[in-house]
């Protein structure tokens, strides 16, 4: 009797948990799921039933194929860029003997008290033709005409990598101030120079941060259409884009669900080979 | 003496200050008790109730295309309305009617009240799939102002009767940077100068399919609303694409990209071209032969308050409050110049008619145009994304 009230116990103090997770994510993904096997009408109401046309359609269409390739491609870009320019911050706070090391992590949460959209679009006033870059290019004498800067793919990848720098700094920096600082020194009394302990040991046992930071990254990265939409120019449309449109432009919430799943499975791919590599609590450690 | 007759008594003394709101529910609660005592239907005097509450409202919502035009609205009609009713106009901003439908689609009817519709084919496309509503003319005495020209499209749609007031109307031509692209240059090509490889890079361009499939027809030689060669079209569009810096998404961002020099060429709205004109900015604004017309309607969804929202619409087409709201958005109103005197300012706005007649104008037929919408739309979502 008591054996089974002790197996049910776990059960019931997870069920709070578990209904809110059902009620908040799996029924909602439950409707997207059975959304996909609609139909949009010519007025733009849906039709109920079992129908397959939005799957054929993605599975036959290369335009499909195309921007989520582009789309992953750009995430993937912006990841490793992230990496190379956010290990140096992460390393200098974990390292560093300031007093108000506090200060520093407090500053790099700084951006996240500003709307992401207002961050966005601070980089039309700054790489526009008018904007500070040209003016001092152009006050320098180095350039007599503004030089386009925006709306490219190179300032969607930036603006991509300032709002996803911080999710791998604060991974990385979790990372490097868990090693332990006699394994260094060990390195270099037996002979390493700085960088060959920094190769050896720092940066092996920085890597569940990196991977982790790399994981926030592109699945944040991949997933979003405010920034190619107000960085892009006519072809940096990401995979977010298009489900935005079927869902917002063309009424089309059937093909928005599909392709929402398609995403979802990308994604939650990415997410469980790295589980299965890293395993998670790394991403926790961050924000806890 | 009806139940119905006996209500409005009630809900007229009520509004006359001669009984309380207290006394008022409370009486009506009386009402329904002895009502079902009597064996007639509850059911009534209980939509009484919900009528007499929904006859009492305090918000009204609406959702506008926001910037200058949200402005204007605020400041010349829902702020005077606010302070003669007591009633409270709550807003709400769109970028497009797509987006708007969408959330009206997500919501539940009485969510959203009144919105500036733009175009018959949006008014169309609302009350084909039943979020229309028939207004009450009589409480709507100013739409006799209203140009019936105007009117007509509207009626067509829904057989004779209303679910919106026209309001205001306008063109989509082209806007240029007069320091870098001359008048003469502009009125010479039309159309076509948003094609010149001369100012490739510096071309913007709205990402609405309509607008887009419009310019593409008059750059192919076609009649917009009968379009013969839709491959010419889509290949003009991509061709247009490639001397693009950008599909712009919303009236803010046109007049950003136009006013800091991003962009020397675009298509744009009448009224936010006559904004950044008053504002100093060199911008100039040209209606090529068949440009693309539209009119904007207040269109009340299902599940609003009908009185109060008709009350509003009737005081926003009060003359001097309509003629503000139009001075302030830049936009001609509906009223018929035969028989309201719109001021100085009004006839010169660009796309103003004063014959009242708008036979000058071309607008996109709703008919055709929603008969397209799903293919083209989707069409134009891919050419945009450069295919």
């Amino acid at each position: 009797m008591s054996t089974l009230a002790e197996s049910r116990r776990p059960w019931l103090l997870l069920s709070p948990a578990l209904g809110t997770l059902s009620f908040l994510l799996v029924a909602p993904l439950g409707f997207i799921v059975v959304y996909s096997f609609w139909l949009r009408t010519a007025t733009g109401a849906d039709m109920g039933g079992f129908h397959l046309d939005n799957w054929v359609e993605f599975f036959t269409d290369a335009f499909y194929h195309d921007i989520l390739f582009y789309t992953v491609r750009v995430a993937l870009i912006t990841t490793i860029l992230c990496a190379v320019v956010g290990y140096i911050p992460a390393y200098f706070i974990a390292n560093t003997r300031m007093k108000n090391k506090a200060l520093l992590l407090l500053l790099l949460m700084l951006p996240f008290w500003i709307s992401y959209i207002i961050r966005t679009l601070s980089w039309i006033n700054i790489l526009g033709t008018g904007g500070a870059v040209n003016y001092v290019l152009m006050q320098l004498g180095i350039v007599n005409e503004p030089l386009q800067l925006l709306y490219n793919e190179p300032s969607v990848i930036l603006g991509l990598m300032h709002y996803l720098l911080p999710f791998m700094i604060l991974n990385v920096y979790v990372s490097l101030s868990g090693i332990d600082g006699n394994l260094v020194a060990a390195a270099r009394t037996l002979g390493a120079t700085p960088f060959g302990a920094f190769l050896k040991v720092t940066l092996p046992l920085s890597m569940p941060g990196l991977a982790a930071g790399s994981l926030l990254c592109f699945v944040l990265g991949a997933g979003t259409y405010i920034t190619p939409l107000i960085l892009g120019g006519p072809t940096n449309a990401m995979f977010a884009n298009l489900i935005f449109e079927a869902i917002i432009i063309q009424l089309n919430w059937p093909l928005g669900a599909a392709l929402s799943i398609v995403l979802l499975v990308v994604l939650g791919t990415v997410v469980t080979v790295y589980g299965r590599l890293m395993g998670l609590n790394q991403i926790s450690k961050s924000f806890g | 003496m009806d139940d119905t007759k006996r209500y409005e008594r009630l809900l007229q003394r009520y509004r006359d200050g001669d009984i309380s709101r207290r006394g008022f529910f409370g009486l009506l609660g009386v009402a329904g008790i002895a009502t079902g005592v009597m064996g007639t239907g509850l059911t009534a005097a209980g939509r009484q109730a919900m009528a007499a509450a929904a006859a009492d409202p305090v918000q009204v919502r609406f959702d506008g295309w926001g910037g200058v035009v949200s402005e204007a609205f605020r400041k010349h009609a829902f702020n005077p309305y606010e302070q003669k009713t007591g009633n409270e106009v709550v807003e709400g901003t769109f970028a497009s009617g797509d987006e708007f439908l969408t959330r009206v689609k997500a919501g539940q009817p009485g969510e959203y009240n009144l919105f500036h519709a733009s175009g018959v084919f949006d008014y169309a496309r609302y009350t084909d799939l039943g979020y229309g509503v028939t207004l009450n003319e009589d409480n709507i005495p100013n739409l006799k102002l209203v140009m019936p020209a105007l009117q007509a499209p509207y009626r067509e749609v829904t057989n004779g009767t209303l679910s919106a007031v026209p309001y205001d109307y306008g063109t989509t031509g082209i806007a240029y940077n007069r320091d870098h692209v001359s008048d003469e240059e502009v009125k010479e090509l039309g159309a076509a100068i948003l094609w010149s490889d001369k100012y490739a890079g510096k071309i913007g361009g709205w990402n609405d399919w309509r607008t887009r499939i419009w310019y593409g027809a008059l750059k192919t030689g076609q009649d917009p609303n009968n379009i013969q060669d839709m491959d010419a079209v889509w290949e003009a569009l991509r061709e247009h694409r490639e001397g693009l810096l950008k599909y712009w998404t919303s009236g803010a961002e046109l007049m950003n990209l136009l006013a800091s020099g991003e962009i020397y060429l675009t298509e744009a709205w009448s009224g936010r071209v006559a904004a950044l004109q008053q504002q100093g900015e060199n911008i100039g604004y040209h209606d090529p032969k068949n440009g693309f017309a539209w009119q904007e309607c207040l269109m009340v969804l299902k599940g609003s308050p009908m009185a109060a929202t008709e009350e509003l619409v009737n005081f926003m087409l009060e003359p001097e409050v309509a003629i503000a709201v139009a001075e302030g958005q830049n936009y001609p109103p509906s009223l018929d110049p035969n028989k309201v005197d719109l001021g100085e300012k009004i006839p010169k706005l660009p796309a103003f008619d004063p014959t009242g007649t708008l036979d000058g104008l071309t607008f996109a037929k709703p008919a055709y145009w929603n008969g397209h919408e799903q293919e083209w739309s989707k069409m134009f979502g891919r050419i945009e994304k450069g295919y």
